[in-house]
């Protein structure tokens, strides 16, 4: 028997949710297996399970034909399993080599053989490629680097079996590329390694085998050779799904809404500062501004509403100086999606309707003498509920018991309804499912239809290209050129990520 | 200004400088083991009560100093544990929780010393801990030897989260739990454990006031140095070295006012000269810790299976 892994009848449930019904799957040596499914599918809790993160209700699991103990972390470690988060489980504060030794030693252990440890890194970081300062603090490193901390994290416990989690979610295309090469480099070692992930284009690139989980249930097991896109998607979603259209560009007038000139700001959230950042954006446009995030978007997206403050430079709102402050942003009908929705977008303890008028309570639609007119708010926000395709039991409920997807819509719907004139879409569809995706991406059409200016920040350079009509890159703070997405290569953006220079990209693109 | 020059040349001064830093050095140490383990621990004024009294309450009844030190270790560490109960392994907020450690704790304490001594006048004492005559350094001979060993666990300190594997996942429990727990590594008992050896040695701080700078037990005697402990240790930026240097300042500080309130002959009311080193703590905090990288996970409690 060859199997490096078996997963037999893995079921597990959250309350009445089933994360995972009656899942088995195999995963031979030396073999890349692809996890696909939508959010929420179940695949991060069936790899939560096999890592011993959670303890699953039935089924079993075997390791190199010996049965692994469910619920324990250190058994799967020792058996050889290592695990790759998507959110990565790193301490910023401590060095590499801390991050990569951290429980490798028994903690009753007088001293820490720090020299020998140094150098099986080192060997490690040769022999796989992956080249890393074992005492830079983990914080100073980019997101690719501390990608490649964590897989040396692994491969340093002896991992066998490499489980990596969205590993590509973050990474520029340059980076994609790289781990990838990284990862044919594993497999040829002998390693097997399962690459969970929601990008089609990734999966048929990397795996030899793929299993698709919807709602739980294993729906698909093939050879990647035998498996096509579109055959993927129908799996995945479980109906019909069409491609993404790109979106005829629109007939962008002169009005210039938004223009930025030379805008410097620094923040203490943000670690990279804006520097120089120029921009115009006219009525009935949506300019994308792509990067990998952290590297200023957020920072962007707020000076322009109000959020942060410049340090030099202006910020020009149809032609007038604009005072950074987010009421008069909110006066001026300056729209604001933000990136983390549960946190800045909305109050979770706050009921769906006290959201729905938050930024407007002040408004004489909703309150009065400082008194807020309930009886006006509810109604708007059932108008919103109806028109926006918000899914809820009840707008009197927190709004914390709302999917992602529809706090999305119930943030949107607040904000269009108000018909803006310059809407900041911030990520607006991470981690969404695809219908969700797609109301979204239509209503922020629409509103550019409709003349409003949208500047769109998102790292989904899919999405970029299917809405955007110009594009800008971002980069270590630094803002390119605004240029027409036809301008634009998946090659030119990548390398405009990586914060490569103007003229090279230039040259690629050309 | 002559007169404060000369305090530097005043060999009782230092002596008083080093008595008055000693139960800081156990005390901010021992706020520095919570924390790092990213648990606040606002305990730190009633626990030190506790050790106070418990630490002598040992030795009046006959048994050796050591063992009243031991006792109050052992006092501070089960207030440690109920501490650790209440925040990492349930989690309320650290904060209350804190406070009302303090709280329980001063009050036990008290009721504790009335129950046992209803009648009494002058408090009674004890023989208290002796000079290090015998040792040929000068001012360190005039301490006791609980100074020396507070003095020699900030050396320990620093080998144990920088050369241990435990001290690394200390560290990291207070960085990242998540770090920790991937690694197979249980965070609720690492901080637990934190918590209840950071809480014996603020246990140990107490012990020092009435075995070593007085020789009896009464109210209000540790007197906020439990809270300048907590601010101490974001002056030294959670490192041990610095935690030594930041309490010998604030006894510097503390000493020096004591003696200008003796010669100053009265001209301003001694409360300003009482305020002086708390003054100068918020002043080099001010300086310090605007730039200070607090243990990222300081006050998050970690819930196993979530982010």
């Amino acid at each position: 028997m060859n199997a490096a892994l078996t997963l037999s009848n893995i079921t597990k449930r959250f309350g009445d949710l089933v994360a995972n019904d009656d899942v088995s799957l195999s995963l031979d040596k030396g073999e890349v297996l692809a996890l696909l499914g939508e959010n929420g599918a179940g695949k991060s809790t069936l790899m939560n399970i096999l890592f011993g993160h959670y303890i699953p209700d039935s089924g079993s699991i075997h390791v190199f034909g010996e049965p692994l103990t469910p619920g324990d972390p250190r058994a799967a470690i020792a058996r050889g399993v290592g695990m790759v988060h998507q959110h990565f489980t790193l301490a910023d504060n401590l060095s590499v080599l801390d991050n990569v030794t951290l429980g490798t030693e028994s903690l009753l252990s007088l001293r820490a053989s720090r020299a020998q440890a140094t150098a099986t890194l080192q060997a490690l970081s040769q022999r796989f490629g992956l080249q890393i300062d074992p005492y830079a603090l983990v914080r100073t490193l980019s997101v690719g680097e501390k990608q490649r901390v964590e897989i040396l994290k692994a491969l340093y416990r002896g991992a066998k079996i490499l489980i990596l989690d969205e590993p590509t979610s973050v990474l520029t295309p340059q980076e994609v590329a790289q781990l990838f090469a990284t990862l044919k480099q594993l497999v040829a070692e002998g390693l097997s390694i399962v690459f969970i992930s929601h990008k089609l284009d990734e999966v048929l690139a990397i795996s030899h085998r793929i299993a698709v989980l919807r709602s739980g249930k294993l729906v698909f097991e093939g050879n990647t050779s035998d498996a096509t896109k579109a055959m993927l998607a129908q799996a995945m979603v479980g109906r019909d799904v069409e491609p993404i259209q790109r979106r005829e560009a629109s007939h962008a007038s002169a009005d210039v809404v938004l223009k930025l000139d030379a805008v410097c700001a620094t923040s203490v959230e943000s670690r990279v500062a804006l520097r120089d950042a120029s921009l115009e954006i006219y009525a009935g446009e949506i300019v994308a501004i792509a990067g990998v995030s952290g590297n200023g978007q957020t920072l962007l997206a707020d000076v322009v509403c109000g959020v942060s403050q410049v340090t030099s430079g202006e910020v020009k709102f149809k032609g007038k100086p604009m005072a950074l402050n987010v009421r008069e942003a909110i006066a001026h009908g300056i729209a604001r999606i933000p990136e983390d929705r549960q946190h800045v977008g909305s109050v979770a303890d706050l009921s769906v309707w006290e959201n729905a008028v938050l930024p407007r309570a002040g408004d004489v639609r909703f309150s009065r003498w400082g008194v807020l007119n309930a009886r006006a708010a509810r109604a708007h926000t059932n108008e919103l509920v109806h028109a926006y395709d918000v899914r809820l039991a009840s707008i009197e409920h927190p709004i914390r018991k709302l999917s992602g997807g529809n706090i999305q819509k119930l943030i949107l719907g607040r904000e269009l309804s108000e018909a803006p004139e310059l809407i900041v879409a911030a990520q607006p569809t991470w981690g969404l499912d695809v219908g969700a995706v797609a109301f979204i991406h239509s209503q922020l059409r629409d509103a550019a239809a409709r003349g409003a200016a949208v500047l769109l920040i998102s790292e989904d350079l899919d999405e970029v290209f299917a809405l955007a009509d110009r594009i800008a890159v971002m980069s270590k703070g630094c803002l390119s050129e605004a240029r027409a997405a036809e301008a634009w290569t998946m090659q030119s953006i990548g390398l405009a990520m990586a914060g490569e220079s103007d003229a090279r990209s230039e040259r690629h693109a050309a | 200004m002559n007169e404060f020059l000369s305090l530097l040349i005043d060999h009782e001064f230092w002596v008083a400088v080093l008595r008055i830093a000693t139960p800081l050095i156990f005390g901010t140490l021992g706020v520095l083991l919570c924390e790092r383990a990213g648990v606040l621990n606002l305990g730190i004024e009633g626990i030190m009560v506790a050790g106070a009294f418990i630490g002598w309450l040992t030795v009046y009844s006959g048994a050796g100093l050591w063992f009243g030190v031991l006792a109050a270790a052992l006092a501070g560490a089960v207030f440690g544990a109920l501490h650790a109960l209440l925040v990492v392994r349930l989690p309320l907020s650290q904060h209350v929780a804190g406070l009302g450690i303090t709280l329980f704790a001063t009050s036990i304490s008290y009721f504790a010393y009335r129950v046992i001594f209803p009648k009494v006048d002058s408090p009674p004492k004890i023989q208290a801990f002796d000079d290090m005559s015998w040792l040929p350094i000068p001012i360190l001979s005039e301490q006791t030897p609980l100074t020396l060993v507070a003095m020699s666990l900030v050396p320990a300190l620093w080998y144990l989260l920088y050369r241990t594997p435990l001290g690394l996942a200390l560290r990291a429990v207070g960085e990242s739990p998540q770090a920790v727990e991937a690694q197979g590594i249980n965070v609720v008992r690492l901080r637990t454990g934190a918590v209840i050896a950071g809480s014996a040695l603020m246990g140990v701080a107490g012990s020092f006031l009435t075995l070593a700078a007085f020789n009896s037990f009464f109210f209000n005697m540790v007197n906020g140095r439990g809270w300048i402990c907590v601010a101490l240790i974001v002056f030294a930026s959670w490192r041990p070295g610095k935690a030594l240097i930041g309490a010998l300042l604030f006894a510097f500080f503390d000493a020096a006012q004591l003696r200008l309130q003796q010669s100053s002959g009265g001209v301003l009311p001694y409360q300003l000269y009482l305020m002086l080193p708390y003054v100068l703590s918020i002043v080099a905090l001010v300086l310090v810790a605007r730039k200070a990288a607090y243990p990222q996970a300081l006050m998050q409690p970690y819930v196993k299976g979530t982010r």
